[in-house]
Formats: structure tokens, C-alpha cells, sequence
């Protein structure tokens, strides 16, 4: 039943270890992203709240496949920009990084600011009291707190950028449902195998996330 | 503005050497609500004044607007002769040199008590930080939570918190206290502990701007007591003269409420 794995045309952890890769620097970079428009939401410019909310509200509302097919045309085949990269593959998978990272930014801002909302207003208040300045306020009271209060949606988010990074297909990233693909194609009479194997290679990546980080909820959390 | 318009401002009126905290002319809205009407009020050096008064008439706001958590919407506000300032660099130096004490506490629920004392220390006097851990001992140590230097805010009694929470002020070398209601939120039995720390506050010369209902305190402790009513301070006097004569009739009402039962 499981035979096709083993002639050896097909390599299943490869594809995953590049699904993998996909997930870590995105969600690196989206945290970063995320944290930088959440600043900007709260901050007392209304130059910077304004581009952040547009940029937010048109992105996420934007599908993943038109940010990344964007990237790969757009970016890349029209204004020529390759992110240091010359092999196809590659180009694909910087790329597909820099939509994901722009694409779930937006959550997770939107995930911080619910963290943010959190944290009662007396606790910014004191900060400033004892003369913080604004960023010293975000970063040393407000942040650490709604950051703790926000993993578990972080978590939801990081769960679905996992299996986000499938659209990275349409962009020719290297990753694991652009193996399935081809595995479908050759493997018609094994196409349920094909489906129950990728399904649970998602899971073995997502599951422990959500188990990792639901525990860090709990030991994380602000007690009041 | 021209050099002309500056010598003008309201911070050259000839000003007393003691002053430390002057409102002239302050007003505030909150919508249709004027909560704060023409408050002239004069804070000199090693002062302790208590703002008293009923529900709603303007007095924390009053507190607040001292280190600009309100802004106002007229008047001018200042501080050892600087006028405030606008949002920014210059505001929260400013605050750095006024304490504040909230009627929530407010620690910062993240850090430990230890922490909480040193934050503003490191981060803002950029004192070292085996100096600031130093100094942040013996303030916990002379409010009395010593022990509990290592502990979370939420591990600790009302009481504790809020002794921490002057602790935190302190440890700022304020020029001026504000307090808040600091023991409306307290359980009647932990109100003394904090009362007796401000009281010995008071007796170190320490220039502080009382917001409460304890009468006891106001009696004890306040070189004067101011009373508003309405956005408005009604009357001004010393606490003896306060408690046993007051002058305006919202005065005598309000106290006939609050002293006999």
C-alpha cells in the first residue's frame, strides 16, 4: 500500500523539511511584521495608524494565492526583483516568504492588538507616570503582556501559515503539496494513501505547535 | 513664536521661590461635562495638600492633569517654573520628577515587586543596575514589603501593592507626590498600612498632592485642605479651620454627611 514511498522516486521528507523551512522563516518574519503594524495601530501618529490599518485591512482581506501569484509576477517577472536568488526554486521560495510574511503579518497584528486590549489601560498609565517613553511604554509594559496574552491566538495563526504554505505551490516553492501533485499524478490507483500521507505529515507539524503553545498559554499567562 | 510673545507667557509673572506645582486658569471638558472651571491652585515646596470632595466633582481629574495623564483644554500648568509640555521627550521628563499613586495600584503585572521598584530607575535615570536593586531594597524595606521583594503583584495583599506602588514613585527621587484615592480600593483594614506611610512621607518634608476620602488623613497630615465641588474648588483652608468651620454651605453639607455616623 505504502510501496511508492519506497522506490525511492519521490523525496517525502525533502519536500516536507522545505514545508517546514517555509513555516519557520515566515513565521519569524511575520511576527516581526505583525509587531511593527501593531505599533503602528496604537501609536499616537495618525499618519502611522492610518497606513497601518489600510495595509491590514487590504491585505487580509486580500486571497493568499493573489499575494503570492502577485509576488511571482508582479514582483519578480515584472519589476525583476529576485531576492538574491537565480534558480527557479529558490526565487519561488523567497518569494513565497515575503507574501506569506506580508499576508499573515496582518493576523498577527490583528492577534496582538486583541492581546493588547488585554492589558489594562492603568498599566501604560503608570508606565508614563514614571516618565517611559512611548516606545518604552509598548516594549518594556504593554507588549510582554499582551504578547503573553496573545499565544493562543498566535498559535491558531502559526497553524494556519503551516498549511498556508501550500499555496506556495502555485509559485513554484519546492514544498510539500507540489510533491502531492505530482504523487497524485503518478500514483492514481493510491490516491486516498497519497491524500492520508500528506494529511498527516501537516499534522506531525501542526499538532505539536498547537500542544507546545497551548502549554505556554497557561505557564505564560499575567496573573492579575 | 517671536521672542516678544515669550517674555509675556505666564511663566515670567513674578513667582514665589517655594512654588513648586502652579495651575492658573485650568480648564477641562469631557464632552458637554466641564469638570474642571477656572482652578487657580498654588502647591509650594514640602506641602501636603488634600483635595476633598464629593463624587464626581473634578477631583482626580485634577490630580491627573498635574502630570498631563489629562490634558487641559485652557490654563497653564507648571511644574518648579516649566510649563508642560506637549506629548513627547520632554513630557515624560517631566513626569519622571512627579509620583504618581493610582487608586488600582497599577504594578506591572509582568514583573516582580523588585523589578517594578527598578524599572523606571534603569530605564529612565539610567542608574545602574546593581545601584537601583540597592535602592529599590530599602524603599521596599521602609514601606515595609521587604520580604516580598521577589514576588508578583498579584501574590500580595491591596495593602502591599499599593505601599509597593509608592515605593515605585520614590524610587524616582520625585520632586512631587500625587496620589490618587490610594485607599479607595483597599480593604478597611489595610488602609492604615499605606495611611502610615504617607503620614511619615508627609513628616519628611516630602511636597504631596492628596486626593482622598480619609478624613483622618486630612486631619493629620495636610498643611491644607482643598475642597471642590462641581469642577469647582469651593474652599480653601487649613484642616483645623476646615473640619471645624467650614465657610460655604456645599462645604458644611458635605462634611455633615460624611463625619456623623
Amino acid at each position: 500500500m505504502f510501496d511508492f514511498l519506497d522506490s525511492g522516486q519521490y523525496d517525502l521528507l525533502g519536500a516536507f523539511w522545505v514545508t517546514a523551512q517555509l513555516a519557520l522563516y515566515s513565521a519569524i518574519g511575520s511576527l516581526v511584521w505583525g509587531t511593527a503594524l501593531v505599533a503602528m495601530r496604537v501609536s499616537p501618529v495618525p499618519l502611522m495608524r492610518g497606513f497601518a490599518t489600510a495595509y491590514v485591512n487590504v491585505v487580509r482581506n486580500t486571497p493568499l494565492t493573489v499575494v503570492l501569484v502577485a509576488c511571482l509576477l508582479g514582483l519578480n517577472q515584472t519589476l525583476g526583483v529576485s531576492l538574491g536568488a537565480d534558480r527557479f526554486e529558490d526565487i519561488g521560495f523567497r518569494l513565497a516568504v515575503l507574501g506569506l510574511v506580508a499576508y499573515t503579518g496582518t493576523f498577527v497584528c490583528e492577534a496582538l492588538r486583541s492581546g493588547i486590549n488585554t492589558v489594562p489601560p492603568g498599566q501604560a498609565e503608570a508606565a508614563r507616570a514614571l516618565g517611559l517613553s512611548f516606545t518604552q511604554v509598548l516594549r518594556l509594559v504593554v507588549l510582554p503582556q499582551a504578547f503573553r496574552a496573545a499565544v493562543t491566538p498566535l498559535a491558531n495563526v502559526l497553524i494556519a501559515l503551516t498549511k498556508n504554505t501550500t499555496v506556495a505551490a502555485a509559485i513554484g516553492a519546492a514544498e510539500a503539496s507540489l510533491l502531492m501533485k505530482t504523487m497524485m499524478e503518478n500514483e492514481t490507483d493510491a490516491l486516498f494513501t497519497v491524500f492520508a500521507v500528506f494529511a498527516f505529515g501537516f499534522i506531525v507539524l501542526t499538532l505539536p505547535t498547537g500542544l507546545i503553545l497551548g502549554w505556554a498559554a497557561k505557564r505564560l499567562a499575567v496573573k492579575r | 513664536m517671536s521672542g516678544e510673545s515669550v517674555s509675556k507667557g505666564p511663566e515670567d509673572t513674578p513667582r514665589a521661590a517655594g512654588d513648586l506645582v502652579v495651575l492658573s486658569g485650568v480648564n477641562k471638558h469631557f464632552g458637554a461635562l466641564h469638570v474642571l472651571q477656572d482652578i487657580d491652585l498654588t502647591i509650594t515646596r514640602g506641602e501636603v495638600v488634600v483635595v476633598i470632595g464629593p463624587s464626581g466633582s473634578g477631583k482626580s481629574t485634577l490630580c491627573r492633569t498635574i502630570n498631563r495623564l489629562e490634558s487641559v483644554d485652557s490654563g497653564t500648568i507648571t511644574i518648579d517654573g516649566k510649563p508642560l509640555p506637549q506629548e513627547g521627550r520632554e513630557l515624560a521628563r517631566l513626569r519622571s520628577d512627579v509620583g504618581m499613586v493610582f487608586q488600582s495600584f497599577n504594578l506591572f503585572a509582568h514583573k516582580t515587586v523588585l523589578e517594578n521598584v527598578m524599572l523606571g530607575q534603569i530605564k529612565v535615570r539610567r542608574t545602574e543596575k546593581k545601584a537601583a536593586e540597592a535602592k529599590a531594597r530599602a524603599l521596599l524595606d521602609r514601606v515595609g514589603v521587604g520580604t516580598q521583594a521577589d514576588k508578583y503583584p498579584a501574590q500580595l495583599s491591596g495593602g502591599q501593592q499599593q505601599r509597593v506602588a509608592i515605593a515605585r514613585a520614590l524610587a524616582m527621587d520625585p520632586k512631587v507626590m500625587l496620589f490618587d484615592e490610594p485607599t479607595s480600593a483597599l480593604d478597611p483594614e489595610m488602609i492604615n498600612e499605606v495611611l502610615e506611610v504617607m503620614q511619615q512621607l508627609a513628616r519628611d518634608g516630602m511636597t504631596m498632592v492628596v486626593v482622598t476620602h480619609e478624613m483622618g488623613f486630612a486631619r493629620s497630615a495636610a498643611n491644607r485642605v482643598v475642597f471642590m465641588a462641581d469642577g469647582k474648588i469651593v474652599e480653601q483652608a487649613s484642616p483645623e479651620e476646615f473640619f471645624s468651620n467650614p465657610r460655604s454651605d456645599r462645604a458644611k453639607d458635605f462634611l455633615s454627611k460624611i463625619l456623623h455616623h
